[in-house]
């Protein structure tokens, strides 16, 4: 019954696609759309990254170099915005539109033109975006939390700001609500819930997580709008609000915003170890509840953002605490893919050194996280280099390896062409260590007492940024060579074998490499669901 | 080829951690930047306890990573294809063991949780103050009012560090003494006594942190934090911070120096201090404190000099 879909699809082979620019701007495939959304990440990557080099650059020494203070609070504000609505988020939809119909056996994403539209929202989103750092007054420059009375003190970018985040939050909204009716109304039939790979489950949760939370930011940045312009006060204490309670309502959102960009990247990395492990994910059924009481229990921690606005003895208590309770299911994730690789037949190709990589350097980001939910310690720790350390290898080494994983694991099944394994392997390798020399001196930065946000420093600094800026330059100009890769892979090389590796276990896998326009125009035989279900 | 690169990795990791290893030994001299990598013990009995706080979940951190890690570099090394090890592919639940890596962690959260608790409880303390500052905080810099004996102040960048940071300044920046971390009216305040900060801001949001005190507090406009400190009787001298709350553009520029005098020199700079600024009160009316004058006049500036030629923690005679 859930499948009619499928059978309306089930014509010949061709596909009666549109050729020319009608194929990407009317596109309603969800392979099309998918590209679309992994080129306009990596767009984005490369732009908010150019920023990141600019703030980088400033912080090579002590004293003012480059930019003016106005400008750096600028870079540092659209760095994170861009990088967040703009990279990473787009990014795992691009993977969802490519996967999840080939993972649940499906032809398409269950509702392609709200697909389109989701997409063809965002190009305007960010020129709107990166185009209010040309108007008067400058871009926002309060940081990418917009925390009031700062935020409103921006010129003209101020109301293009809310309005670019509306559109980025509508967006992610329909993407999330095409990934759940998909996943809920599109499996084939035997592709049972608990059968489903861990990526499509940890999409599935992001989702509702999305739908959750991304109204509320809209809620959030709507007060601000009305505080700025239409006289009311929800903010200023002066008529009775509280620029407190902003803080409270943003980080209602922003927790469960961050598992947003790291879970979908749990279920990569629970994809590419168990196929280079060559063995099936231990503990398949704990990863899915793992992935469920982090999406749970990142709604009741959002306070630990903020321990130094002076809350109650209980609030920080209970946040504390709550917070510590997020390393035992995150602990659980990480045993269980150690144990996936335990007496199993391990090689190394890139997608598995990127996965490795996540493993470890997640791990550590996981450790200093543990640190900052101690409250007298965040006391110290708070606003320092030592958390933008922390959220940097969570979300680098942790987002946007699992990014690359997954990129290099299912690029001959997108393209249908082998890659240059040993560029590849060069590009961990440089991307692995320069992400350490860029974000592991910030631990000593922040410990010995350099606050974030801040264009210029006291001269003790010195030494640890200028190795951090060698860091950022290293790892930002090696990600050429992934766009080099891609781009060869694109155009042509060595054809890909339908299961391109050999451990590689999963529906998408059954499909010829590059897969047919549309992807299972009939369901797949329950004994071609059994054998991709080896997870 | 991997196991070459990995071992090179390893000697790197030595030559990094090495040297960190020996700064920290020794307690060396933080001439350079490169010996400061963590966080300072600090002045008074809270900082120390939360710097013991930090240790030892660092330590808890570096004993749980010993032991993932080296599991799964024991994986990468011992089940490789490439020295023919076979998957165990039956090996995938096992009930046993997933209940005891759920369960230990709990446990050493618990253990962790129950001394950061004890010590937040103290930090909340805020009965018994023996002097009352209030600290607003303003785009940029910071006001001090002794609440007690009526002395305010305001407090701001250093002049020489405020000329250097100018862009293309062409002033070496590393000539200028403590650049960017010193104030032309530092905070004057008591070794020995449990001091109550009232803060708050007149603008946007400031964060008001001395690293040496242990504690960092936001300055909100339209409400009052309270946070306390009490410096060890015998750690007199000047402590530096920084605000610690994005504030706009110039929040990088709006340090907070402490001087940290004996009981009785405090009580005698307070006295003088107090009718130093008596005739200012029969002037006409002060300007309000939400707009700190453009040209602050430099009440002291013999005041301002010793915090400039002081070494950081130079004990006070």
């Amino acid at each position: 019954m859930a499948h009619e879909h499928a059978t309306s699809a089930a014509h010949d082979d061709h596909d009666h696609k549109p050729h020319g620019w009608r194929r990407w701007v009317y596109a309603t495939n969800h392979k099309d759309i998918g590209t679309m959304y992994l080129v306009f990440a990596c767009t984005m990557f490369f732009i908010g990254g150019g920023m990141a080099l600019g703030i980088r650059a400033e912080l090579w020494k002590p004293g003012l170099q480059l930019v003016d203070p106005g400008l750096f609070n600028e870079l540092t504000t659209m760095h994170a915005l861009i990088m967040i609505f703009g990279a990473v988020m787009p990014a795992w939809t691009g993977f969802a539109n490519w996967l999840i119909p080939m993972q649940v056996g499906a032809p398409d994403m269950a509702l392609p033109r709200l697909n389109n539209f989701s997409f063809w929202i965002l190009p305007f989103a960010f020129t709107i975006l990166i185009g209010s750092m040309f108007v008067p007054g400058g871009g926002p420059a309060g940081g990418w939390t917009l925390y009031p009375p700062l935020s409103l003190q921006a010129g003209d970018s101020f109301p293009m700001t809310i309005f670019a985040i509306h559109l980025m939050g509508a967006s992610s909204i329909m993407g999330a609500i095409n990934v759940i009716v998909t996943i809920m109304n599109m499996r084939a039939p035997g592709m049972v819930m608990l059968r489903m790979p861990l990526f499509v489950w940890s999409w599935l949760i992001t989702a509702y997580l999305l739908i959750a939370v991304m109204p509320v930011l809209a809620g959030a940045v709507t007060m601000l709008l009305t505080d700025h312009f239409f006289g009311t006060t929800f903010f200023t204490a002066a008529g009775g609000g509280d620029p407190v309670m902003f803080q409270h309502i943003f980080w209602f959102f922003g927790h469960p915003e961050v598992y947003i960009l790291i879970l979908p990247a749990f279920g990569i990395v629970s994809e590419v170890i168990p196929a280079f492990s060559r063995k099936p994910i231990f503990g398949y059924e704990t990863m899915v509840y793992a992935i469920a009481s982090i999406a749970f229990l990142s709604f009741i921690v959002w306070a630990h953002h903020m321990f130094t606005v002076g809350m109650p003895l209980a609030g920080q208590l209970f946040f504390m605490l709550a917070t510590m309770l997020i390393a035992v299911p995150t602990g659980v994730k990480v045993f269980n893919w150690t144990a996936t690789m335990w007496r199993g037949s391990l090689s190394f190709e890139p997608p598995m050194l990127f996965a490795l990589a996540f493993l470890f350097l997640f791990t550590i980001g996981g450790f200093s996280g543990l640190m900052l939910a101690i409250v007298p310690a965040d006391f110290q720790y708070h606003d320092t280099y030592f958390v933008v350390a922390h959220f940097h290898y969570v979300l680098v080494p942790g987002a946007i390896f699992a990014i690359m994983a997954g990129v290099y694991y299912w690029l001959p099944k997108w393209t249908g062409h082998m890659y240059n394994l040993k560029l590849g392997t060069l590009h961990f390798w440089l991307s692995a260590i320069f992400v350490n020399v860029l974000f592991f001196p910030q631990h000593f930065l922040g410990l010995a007492g350099m606050p974030r946000r801040i264009p210029d420093y006291a001269v003790q600094f010195t030494d640890w940024n200028m190795v951090s800026t060698i860091g950022a330059f290293g790892f930002g100009f090696s990600q050429l060579i992934l766009v080099w890769i891609v781009w060869q892979a694109a155009r042509g090389g060595e054809r890909a074998r339908a299961r391109a590796w050999e451990g590689a276990h999963g529906l998408e896998w059954e499909l010829p490499s590059p897969p047919p326009y549309h992807s299972w125009e009939t369901p797949p035989s329950p004994g071609v669901i059994a054998r991709g279900a080896e997870h | 080829m991997i196991r070459k690169t990995m071992t090179s990795l390893a000697a790197l990791a030595v030559a990094v951690l090495a040297p960190a290893a020996v700064a920290q030994a020794t307690g060396a001299a933080q001439t350079s930047g490169w010996g400061l990598l963590n966080m300072t013990e600090g002045v008074t009995e809270i900082s120390r306890r939360i710097y013991d706080l930090h240790m030892l979940i660092f330590w808890v951190c570096v004993v749980i990573g010993i032991v993932v890690f080296g599991a799964m570099f024991w994986s990468i090394v011992k089940f490789r294809k490439s020295t023919g090890s076979v998957p165990d592919t039956k090996m995938v639940h096992n009930t046993k063991v997933e209940i005891i890596w759920t369960f230990v962690p709990v446990v050493i959260l618990v253990a962790m949780a129950v001394p950061a608790a004890n010590t937040l409880i103290e930090i909340e303390d805020t009965r018994d103050t023996g002097l009352t500052i209030k600290v607003t905080g303003f785009q940029w810099g910071w006001q001090y009012e002794y609440l007690d004996s009526g002395v305010r102040f305001f407090s701001r960048l250093d002049r020489d560090s405020d000329a250097a940071r100018r862009l293309e300044s062409g002033v070496d920046v590393t000539k200028i003494p403590h650049y960017l971390l010193n104030v032309d009216n530092p905070v004057v305040v008591p070794a020995g006594v449990k001091v109550r900060l009232l803060v708050t801001a007149s603008d946007v949001i400031h964060a008001w942190w001395v690293p040496a005190f242990g504690m960092k507090k936001d300055a909100i406009p339209g409400f009052i934090n309270e946070m306390w400190f009490e410096v060890d009787p015998d750690k007199t001298g000047i402590y530096r911070g920084q605000c610690a709350e994005l504030c706009g553009r110039d929040h990088a520029f709006m340090p907070i120096v402490a001087d940290v005098r004996s009981k009785a020199d405090f009580d005698a700079w307070l006295k003088a201090k107090a009718a130093e600024q008596k005739p200012a009160e029969q002037a006409p009316p002060e300007a309000p404190a939400e707009t700190p004058p453009a040209e602050q006049p430099s009440a002291e500036p013999t005041a301002a000099d010793p915090a400039a030629e002081a070494p950081v923690l130079s004990a006070r005679s």
